[in-house]
């Protein structure tokens, strides 16, 4: 046995623009444990729920985090929902899934260029933020904010599309979907690139369903699981099938998103062909009892929401099972025998969102 | 394996205009649809207080009897919600941004007497 040195990776880390901490336990220059701490950011989001009146939590919902807000507030939504007995009525149901798939076009993206930045390919970084950029100006102009929607709320959307608008934004991101195709064999063929991704990392198939992975995390390593087969939204009325990669190292996760992007295009083509008129949103009477576990598939996988009202304005309790919280186990048992270079990139590889995690 | 799979990419943007703008020389005009800040037609609004009670950042204050409606943009989320409210529609959301500014201020909008 080698000297063993503990060293800090983080919570301030120039690959990692969040406050994750690592304690690396090393050997030479082998990782032989990693034990994670979180704590940094905390904003008692879940309290507000007792203060804030349930319509206005949407608000909050949205705000836990800045990549998936759109489906954080889609899944606060979709719970009340249940609990109220509310239907939503069916073009809502379309525009939310637009919405909520260009936002997982958007948080790939740029998780595809952050994931490129940490093995240092800073002009691929650069190029999948260009590409995301274009999505971002969609986002923009249908919801009114680049990164908080404030598109959803209780009972439907708040705003519509209209028919020829989607026409276009169809259009557009067709050409949209050619400019990244061209970024697609630098992260999956490039010699490069491989090098860093292909074997490191492993996680099992086994080790993925004992620790809970979700998401991306989880599909990499061999299993079909996507909340959207649960058939929220309009995901049931359109055709898709999970992305699944066997391999289980950052190579196979970076595949499924890989994919999953290309995916979400077609979701939302097909979205727009078959998006029904009606209206967006039904009116909401009374307030949320009972109890309700609503989960969705974010970019980064599988988000619970535990709701529970009582009959009241406000929410007697509120709260999330984020993604990263859920990849966190995971995390450590990928980290354990890598080398000390290859920890941003496996950290990466699970699309740590720590701000979500610790709302 | 392939090698250099990037360079077709990189020579074209080599050669291509930029991705970017050179701001703040040019500036993207913002969309129809973006929310930039809450402007107020002062004149229409009766003061009634309906803005105010649905903030959900209580960003707004309303003095009815000195005839004076206040914004902190600073607390302000851009969320809209008190131009839904808004009987009279004197609120609006305009699409450029609140400047930046070292200091929290408050915004406050006065009705004079003579236009009612
Ligand atoms: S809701 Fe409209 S009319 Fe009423 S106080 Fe606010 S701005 Fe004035
Ligand atoms: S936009 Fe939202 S946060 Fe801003 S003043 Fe209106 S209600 Fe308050």
């Amino acid at each position: 046995m080698g000297t063993r040195t503990i060293i800090p990776f983080g919570p301030q880390h120039p690959v990692l623009p969040e406050p994750i901490h690592l304690d690396l336990v090393l050997e030479d220059e082998k990782v032989v444990d990693a034990l994670p701490s979180i704590g940094y950011v905390h904003r008692g989001l879940e309290r507000l729920a007792e203060v804030k009146d349930y319509n206005e939590l949407v608000y909050v919902a949205e705000r836990i985090c800045g990549i998936c807000s759109f489906i954080h507030g889609q899944g606060y939504c979709q719970g009340v929902e249940t609990l109220l007995n509310v239907e939503v009525p069916p073009r809502a149901k379309y525009l939310r899934t637009i919405w909520a798939e260009l936002s997982r076009i958007h948080s790939h993206l740029l998780w595809l260029g952050l994931f490129a930045d940490s093995f240092g390919f800073e002009s691929l970084f650069m190029h999948c933020w260009r590409v995301r950029e274009k999505i971002v100006d969609i986002i923009e102009e249908t919801a009114g904010g680049r990164v908080i929607f404030g598109s959803c709320k209780v009972g439907g959307v708040r705003r519509d599309i209209s028919n020829d608008t989607l026409k276009r934004i169809r259009g557009e991101l067709a050409a949209i979907e050619s400019q990244y195709n061209e970024l697609k064999p630098t992260f999956l063929k490039d010699a490069s690139v491989n090098r860093r991704t292909v074997g490191v990392g492993m996680l099992s198939r086994e080790q993925a369903i004992a620790l809970g992975a979700v998401g991306p995390t989880l599909r990499g390593s061999g299993v079909a699981q996507d909340m959207r087969k649960l058939g929220y939204a309009a995901y049931k009325e359109l055709q898709w099938e999970p992305v699944v990669e066997t391999a289980g190292d950052c190579y196979a996760r970076t595949v499924v998103r890989v994919r999953e992007v290309t995916m979400s295009f077609d979701i939302i083509r097909q979205a727009i062909e078959k998006i029904p008129a009606g209206p967006i949103a039904v009116k909401i009477t009374g307030n949320p009892t009972g109890e309700f576990f609503s989960r969705l598939e974010q970019p980064r996988g599988e988000v619970v929401y535990y709701l529970k009202g009582n009959n009241t304005k406000n929410l007697e309790r509120f709260r999330i099972r984020t993604p990263t919280f859920a990849n966190s186990p995971p995390l450590v048992i990928m980290l354990k025998g890598c080398e000390l270079p290859d920890v941003p990139v496996i950290v990466l590889t699970i699309d740590p969102c720590i701000s979500c995690t610790e709302r | 394996m392939a090698h250099l799979t990037i360079s077709k990419i990189i020579t074209r943007s080599a050669v291509s205009k930029y991705a970017t703008r050179l701001y703040p020389f040019v500036k993207r005009e913002p969309y129809k649809n973006t929310r930039g800040h809450i402007a107020n037609e002062i004149n229409l609004c009766i003061f009634c207080s309906l803005c105010q009670k649905k903030c959900p950042t209580h960003a707004i204050t309303v003095k009815k009897p000195d005839k004076i409606w206040e914004i902190d943009r600073m607390k302000c989320i851009q969320c809209g919600a008190c131009v839904d409210a808004c009987p009279k529609k004197c609120l609006s959301m305009d699409q450029q941004y609140s400047a930046p500014s070292p200091v929290k201020s408050i915004e406050s909008f006065h009705q004079e007497a003579s236009t009612l």
